[in-house]
């Protein structure tokens, strides 16, 4: 038994079967993940409830006075709902590295890695089944931005392409969360820390104001910034006719290939550091 | 090593400047339960886990089931099954989904795995709360969940993490039952544990580890020989009076006394002839007129274990007080996260 037993090494499965399994592992921890918003729906309540209470300050609290801003044609309501999804899907993102750290915490992890199962399914199910939350959550947005009064004005293939830019940046800052998460393997310190660098990227961009009107230092990091690219992209899929005249800087095609450009420069960036900060958890 | 399970030889881990393990040797026999006895920070986790393949060795070798840890880790963790130190289930999951999905992730059909997920409920007595969410349960279902779990893909060899700390009796009681069932079906299992009493009920052979080494091996009568049977702990009310009564008593037993002057105790290995040896010992302190606060004879733990065969004591904590060391449990593993940063 034991010449056996010591001889024995691993027949390894086929190309073909070991991707198979790895996406039926990664399906598996998917819907594991979304089970999470079935029993606590508070947690989908809570991180709708936020971007909601986003759209009705901007939109009638500073609206009014950031409209002024604006170029003559472009009502506050349809500049701020493309802002909106993009902010909305980024802030969403911090959920990855909070739910990374909380099921370092718990020890899950461990369990998962002691499993045969594929390596990539914890990160391949952690920022799939955040896909899908954020793709409800910007849903949830579009129809309380219908409320307020905005429209998707430039036909429905552009609607649908704006839909997937926002939860492809959400999904583009997921690897970036699930980095922190885990790297700083906590949950209270990946909260705090994933606003030090969220709020810059955020708020000092084209998401809620025109950039011309903020001083000039602040200018060169707000057009530098891939949020505002995002944003005005978004726009750009949102308004009717050409965005040049909106004072968004350049041409739809222009701006979806620096949108497409900045998505996957992070990922390729995040997405190896993250599977090399999930190989290290051990 | 004919029939071996587990094989460890010369492992060693280091962390910074600890030398959590500094050359481990062991052995696990097919079918066999094999204790791995330790105070808190021995080594016993870092073994575990460099056995179940969460953590690489430093040097060394070791396989489970024939696999390397390290060449063959992937197809090593078909044949193991873990219940880490800290139940990892899924809270908000139901205990039957916690179950399945593990045995999906052990790429078994989903009817099949439903099934397994079930038996094992059944088994462990969470049938009828297999359709709650986990966060309703108590710290012995979860424990008992945690444990199912690793059962589901029906492993060879199986790694539990001291699997009844911060239990309360009673559900201690009850998940021995079910482990000493368990290995009553040829699932070979390395346990590791703080308590000499669980090792001795559970375990066919121990192993005692200290400073990330075995320091003895052999069965549990074997190791309490070593202690010398039955133990005579007593306390003298007056602590100055702590080295006339050690005096008194000393050389009672087959063993030398240990005395610690702080508390008052002093601690007398008594052999078989324990009744005898503690009449004697009252004799003989009152006639020193030594005055007791306490006198008892008790079964050896790992304390006395570690007494006679280190010489210094051990950290382990007291086996009852559940819910207490639970958190304190908790809050030392998240020292050491912080720790690892
Ligand atoms: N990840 C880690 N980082 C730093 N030190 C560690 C780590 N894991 C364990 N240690 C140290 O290694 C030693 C053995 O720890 P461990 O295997 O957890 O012991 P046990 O499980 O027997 O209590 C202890 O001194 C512990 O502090
Ligand atoms: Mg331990």
């Amino acid at each position: 038994m034991s010449a056996k037993l010591a001889e024995r090494t691993a027949a390894r499965p086929g190309v073909i079967r070991r991707i198979r399994l790895a996406i039926a592992d990664g399906l598996i921890l998917t819907r594991r993940n979304l089970l999470h918003y079935v029993r606590v729906p508070t947690l989908l309540v809570f991180s709708t409830v936020q971007p909601v209470m986003f759209v009705l300050l901007f939109r009638f609290v500073f609206g009014g006075s950031i409209g002024r801003a604006l170029p003559p044609g472009l009502n506050y309501v349809s500049y701020l709902m493309p802002g909106i999804f993009v902010q909305t899907s980024i802030f969403g993102a911090t959920a990855t590295g909070v739910g990374l750290a909380e099921d370092l915490g718990k020890g899950i992890i461990d369990r998962f890695r002691s499993l045969p199962m594929a390596r990539s399914a914890v990160l391949a199910g952690r920022t799939t089944a955040d896909l899908f939350r954020n793709l409800v959550v910007v849903l949830l947005m579009t129809s309380v931005g219908y409320l307020v009064g905005f429209r998707f004005q430039a036909g429905i293939l552009f609607a649908v392409l704006a839909v997937l830019l926002a939860i492809g940046v959400g999904w583009t800052f997921s690897w970036i969360s699930a980095t922190i998460g885990l790297l700083l393997k906590d949950v209270e310190s990946v909260q705090a820390a994933s606003f030090v660098w969220i709020f810059p990227l955020t708020f000092a961009s084209s998401v809620f104001v025109p950039v011309d009107t903020m001083p000039g230092w602040l200018q060169v990091w707000a057009k530098a910034d891939p949020v505002s690219v995002w944003a005005n992209t978004l726009r750009s899929f949102t308004l009717p006719g050409d965005p040049q005249t909106l004072n968004l800087g350049s041409s739809r095609l222009a701006l979806a290939l620096q949108s497409g450009l900045w998505v996957a420069a992070i990922l390729a960036v995040f997405v190896p550091l993250a599977i090399r900060a999930y190989r290290r958890t051990g | 090593m004919e029939g071996s399970v587990v094989v460890v030889e010369q492992l060693t881990k280091r962390f910074g400047h600890v030398w959590a393990l500094a050359g481990l040797d062991l052995e696990v026999r097919q079918g066999t339960v094999v204790g791995l006895l330790g105070p808190n920070g021995a080594g016993k986790t870092t073994t575990v886990r460099i056995l179940a393949t969460l953590l690489a060795p430093d040097s060394g070798r070791a396989t489970v089931a024939g696999f390397d840890v390290v060449r063959d880790a992937e197809a090593l963790r078909s044949a193991i099954g873990l219940a880490g130190q800290f139940a990892a289930v899924d809270e908000n999951l139901t205990g039957l989904e916690n179950l399945e999905m593990v045995g999906r992730l052990y790429h078994l059909p989903k009817a099949e795995a439903r099934r397994r997920a079930r038996d094992v409920l059944e088994r462990f007595g969470l049938a009828s709360a297999s359709g709650r969410t986990a966060r309703t349960y108590s710290g012995g279902m979860r424990r008992r969940l945690d444990l199912g779990a690793s059962l589901v893909g029906r492993p060879q060899v199986l790694f539990l993490d001291e699997p009844t700390t911060g239990l309360d009796p009673r559900s201690r009681l009850g998940l021995w039952e079910i482990i000493r069932e368990l290995v009553q079906d040829g699932t070979s299992l390395l346990l590791t544990t703080q308590y000499l009493e669980e090792a001795d009920r559970l375990a066919d052979r121990i192993a005692v580890i200290d400073g990330g080494k075995v320091i003895a091996e052999g069965t549990a009568d074997e190791l309490k020989s070593r202690v010398g049977g039955e133990v005579l702990e007593l306390r003298v009310a007056d602590r100055a009076e702590v080295a006339r009564a050690a005096g008194a008593v000393i050389g009672l037993g087959p063993g030398g006394a240990q005395v610690d002057n702080a508390s008052g105790d002093i601690t007398l290995p008594v052999g078989s002839d324990g009744p005898g040896i503690l009449a004697e010992a009252v004799r003989r302190l009152d006639a020193e007129a030594v005055i007791l606060a306490d006198i008892q004879l008790r079964r050896p733990t790992l304390d006395d274990v570690f007494l006679t065969l280190t010489g210094h004591a051990t950290e382990a904590e007291p086996m009852d007080g559940d819910a207490e060391r639970a958190t304190s449990g908790r809050r030392s593993r998240r020292r050491r996260r912080e720790r690892d940063r």
